[in-house]
């Protein structure tokens, strides 16, 4: 019977999976939107392209190449954690998160050029001369922003992760928080070229 | 095959037990007893207002003096607390918690945990929403819509300090707001997981029972709705307390943006609602007509196709924000169709009712009334989505009455058909009749009377959100001020009435008579669970054999065949 094939099928797919799954979909339609708005505002102001010549391409791309570094590392720590190798996934993990830390601290760099250049969330020495040229940094800082604190929390959840995991604990949450680290990958491959490339 | 049946152990403190438990019934109980206390917040909150419109000026009894800058925060406050703090821990997460796992046949939600943390967090969220009241100058009164660029500007913050910035009006109404949000969505995730993952042997989808169904498809509308909200509101948040210009027009920004996100949320919210309120209703009328329900899948199809709709038809709410004339006639006609799922449920449910050996019990009673005041509110509604109406009605009391017509139902109506139906089966008493019967009719009543007349003062051109009238000539006149006088005392008799509910409650957890396990002769699978149920609900687990609805089935000696009675049905 096809009902019956169907609800087994559902239940094949573990509990927590499930969950984190829904916990991405709900995430990435929140930056979806913020997306989606920042791309109507700047298709309605084509000279927000001066302002774009001032983010950073060189950090942008560092960053991107830390995220996706960090994203072959939790492969290689969930592929360990299943052949329950514990040192090599703990090694992972750790290298996982010391990315994130990577990541941040260029994320603080950047942003101190930024702010060193008068580039802040509200802009004030912009908004004189180019008050729409103003609200591009707005949404520079609000989605690399919100972006930086999942990293953030993506790292804090690795590492709870790993405080049980390295003991052989609840192995398979490896998976989950991988699983999480992924999302907050795509979500910066998003973002990339939106703010640092397209100029 | 051995069914497997629960391990875990009935936690034994008081603490474990009735606070911090991670028990289902339990958390979905204290979700309606905290929706019953910012009932009465919200509740309060209309009878001050309504009291001011119909005598302006006097002095409230119990309240004191209403100012303008009051009034405004009361209504926004009473519209955000009955929408999100009341209807939601009712309807979605007071309900979903109570029966879900009951009713698939299961011990539990997937995530015990995860389900005692969002009820924290809503509580918060209530505490929140209330302590602003207490903030110097006083809560939000930019409506509940938040538009900006009222809510954007610090002109709604009373309060000039940076630090008091964040404790002042509109950063609170938003986190009170934002941590509501979280708890729903982590409350959601558990719903999902536990209708996918935990059901009972031979729960196929098409056996389980229409509310939960409806209670999964509200969730999963709410889930994809609020992100754009979510998104939405941090930006106002940053706008209101650090002074961006996301929505200030003079930056680029634009307001009528946040409006678009706020209906992309705002709309399907209401179908949130309303679907876990459909679901009780789609219980009930079963039970008591003792027929199956008229056409089981279609609904759930039906409300599916709804589900999708809802998303595609918020801009309705901005027909005069000037928005382009196309995109207006698409959301009309969008608004239209959306009607359609609908009005199909509820023809299903009258089919139900058609030929039912029909019982007048209280929860009925109730479900009846729910239908004939939803078709006045959802008839009105359909004047209201053909924009050409709309733009004259528009922000008028017909508005107010329209959708006052639909929410309290849906929210109340819903809510107490659904207490008096399930109170048996949680409490292991029997509610009284008598009172039940008395405490129906006098809601009923005194709510039309608030509310009827509203429509007329909506016609002649009254405006909502306006504290008093006497410069408006063409409201300041009879039967207009008489209509203001009714409506208000009107709403003071729904308000005091609800204490018989509460006077109830207490009598019959007290002395009521004891409720065996299945009293209203159902099939689903919380009736065939201890009353109340114990600690991990089922021993063993149920297996399940039959749809939920096989009432009157000719080739049974009972009228009702429980899920998980094995006999074998014959089909001619
Ligand atoms: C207890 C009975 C109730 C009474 C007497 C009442 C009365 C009112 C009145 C007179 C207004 C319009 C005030 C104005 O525009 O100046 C209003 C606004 C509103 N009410 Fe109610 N109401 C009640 C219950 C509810 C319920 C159950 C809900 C929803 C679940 C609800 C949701 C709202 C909303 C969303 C608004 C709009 C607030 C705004 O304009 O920002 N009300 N109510």
């Amino acid at each position: 019977m096809a009902e019956q094939t169907l609800s087994v099928s559902l239940k094949q797919v573990p509990q927590g999976r499930l969950g984190v799954w829904l916990l991405i979909v709900g995430e990435l339609i929140i930056f979806g939107s913020l997306v989606v708005c920042y791309l109507l505002y700047r298709l309605r102001f084509p000279s927000w392209v001066e302002q774009t010549q001032h983010t950073s391409t060189f950090y942008g791309g560092l960053n991107t190449f830390v995220l996706l570094t960090s994203s072959y590392t939790i492969v290689k720590a969930n592929d360990a954690a299943l052949k329950k190798d514990l040192a090599k996934m703990s090694r992972y993990m750790l290298t996982t998160i010391f990315c994130g830390l990577i990541f941040l601290a260029v994320k603080s760099t950047e942003y101190a050029h930024e702010i060193g250049a008068g580039f802040t969330l509200t802009s004030p020495g912009l908004q004189a001369t180019n008050p729409v040229g103003a609200t591009f940094w707005s949404f520079y800082y609000i989605m690399t922003g919100l972006h930086a604190t999942h990293v953030l929390a993506g790292m804090v959840t690795l590492f709870v992760v790993w405080l049980d995991a390295r003991k052989g604990r609840n192995i398979h949450r490896v998976e989950l928080g991988g699983l999480y680290w992924h999302m907050v990958d795509l979500i910066w491959i998003f973002l990339f070229p939106l703010l640092y490339i397209a100029k | 095959m051995e069914t497997p049946h629960s391990t875990t152990h009935a936690p034994q403190g008081f603490w474990t037990k009735y606070l911090f438990s991670t028990d289902h019934k339990t958390i979905g109980i204290q979700y309606m007893i905290t929706g019953l206390f910012m009932a009465a917040v919200g509740g309060f909150l209309a009878y001050v207002f309504r009291y001011n419109l119909a005598f302006p000026g006097e002095s409230i009894p119990l309240f004191g003096q209403l100012d303008a800058m009051h009034y405004n925060a009361f209504v926004t406050n009473h519209g955000m607390i009955m929408v999100l703090f009341v209807g939601m821990p009712f309807l979605v997460s007071g309900l979903g918690n109570l029966l879900i796992p009951l009713m698939i046949g299961t011990d539990d939600m997937a995530f015990p945990t995860l389900n005692m943390m969002s009820f924290w967090i809503f509580l918060v969220s209530c505490l929140v929403m209330v302590a602003a009241f207490f903030v110097p100058g006083g809560a939000f009164g930019g409506g509940w819509t938040l538009y900006p660029p009222l809510s954007a500007s610090g002109y709604v913050n009373r309060n000039p300090a940076f630090w008091s910035t964040f404790f002042s009006a509109t950063p609170m109404f938003i986190l009170g707001v934002a941590l509501e949000f979280v708890s729903m969505l982590m409350g959601g995730i558990n719903f999902l997981v536990t209708t996918i993952n935990k059901r009972a042997e031979g729960m196929t989808p098409f056996k389980i029972p229409l509310i939960v169904w409806f209670l999964n498809i509200a969730t999963l509308d709410f889930m994809v709705s609020v992100g754009p909200l979510v998104a939405g509101a941090v930006m106002l948040l940053l706008d209101n307390v650090v002074g961006t210009g996301f929505y200030d027009p003079a930056r680029g920004g634009d307001p009528v943006l946040f409006q678009h996100l706020f209906w992309f949320f705002g709309h399907p919210e209401v179908y949130v609602l309303l679907l876990p309120a459909l679901g009780v209703m789609g219980e009930i009328i079963p039970v008591f007509s003792r027929k199956p329900l008229f056409a089981y899948r279609t609904i759930i199809y039906l409300s599916l196709i709804a589900a999708v709709l809802s998303v595609v038809v918020w801009a309705h709410h901005q027909f005069i924000a000037g928005i382009d004339p196309r995109m207006a006639t698409f959301f009309s006609i969008g608004t239209i169709i959306i009607s359609i799922p609908f009005a199909g449920v509820f023809l299903s449910f009258m089919a139900t009712l058609w030929g039912g050996s029909i019982r007048f019990t209280m929860p009925m009673i109730w479900a009846l009334g729910f239908i004939g005041l939803f078709l006045i509110g959802g008839l009105t509604g359909l004047y209201l989505g053909s924009s050409t109406f709309d733009i004259y009605a528009h922000d008028t009391y017909f508005v107010v009455a329209h959708f006052h017509y639909t929410m309290f139902p849906v929210v109340f109506f819903g809510f107490f058909s659904a207490v008096y139906f399930w109170f048996p089966k949680f409490t292991g008493k029997h509610l009284n009749h008598t009172l039940g019967m008395i405490h129906f009719w006098l809601t009923f009543i005194p709510f039309n009377v608030t509310f009827f007349v509203l429509f007329f003062n909506g016609l002649a051109g009254q405006h909502r959100r306006v504290n008093e009238y006497s410069s408006f000539s063409n409201i300041m006149k009879e039967p207009y001020i008489t209509f203001e006088k009714i409506s208000t005392i009107g709403a003071i008799v729904l308000m005091v009435s609800q204490f018989i509910f509460l006077y109830n409650l207490f009598i019959s957890l007290r002395k009521g008579r004891k409720a065996e396990k299945n009293p209203w002769d159902s099939n689903t699978l919380e009736w065939q669970a201890d009353s109340p149920p114990v600690h991990g609900n089922f021993n063993p687990y149920p297996v399940v054999y039959h749809g939920p609805y096989e009432y009157s089935h000719p080739s049974s000696e009972q009228d009702f065949v429980p899920q998980d009675n094995p006999i074998v049905l014959k089909t001619n």
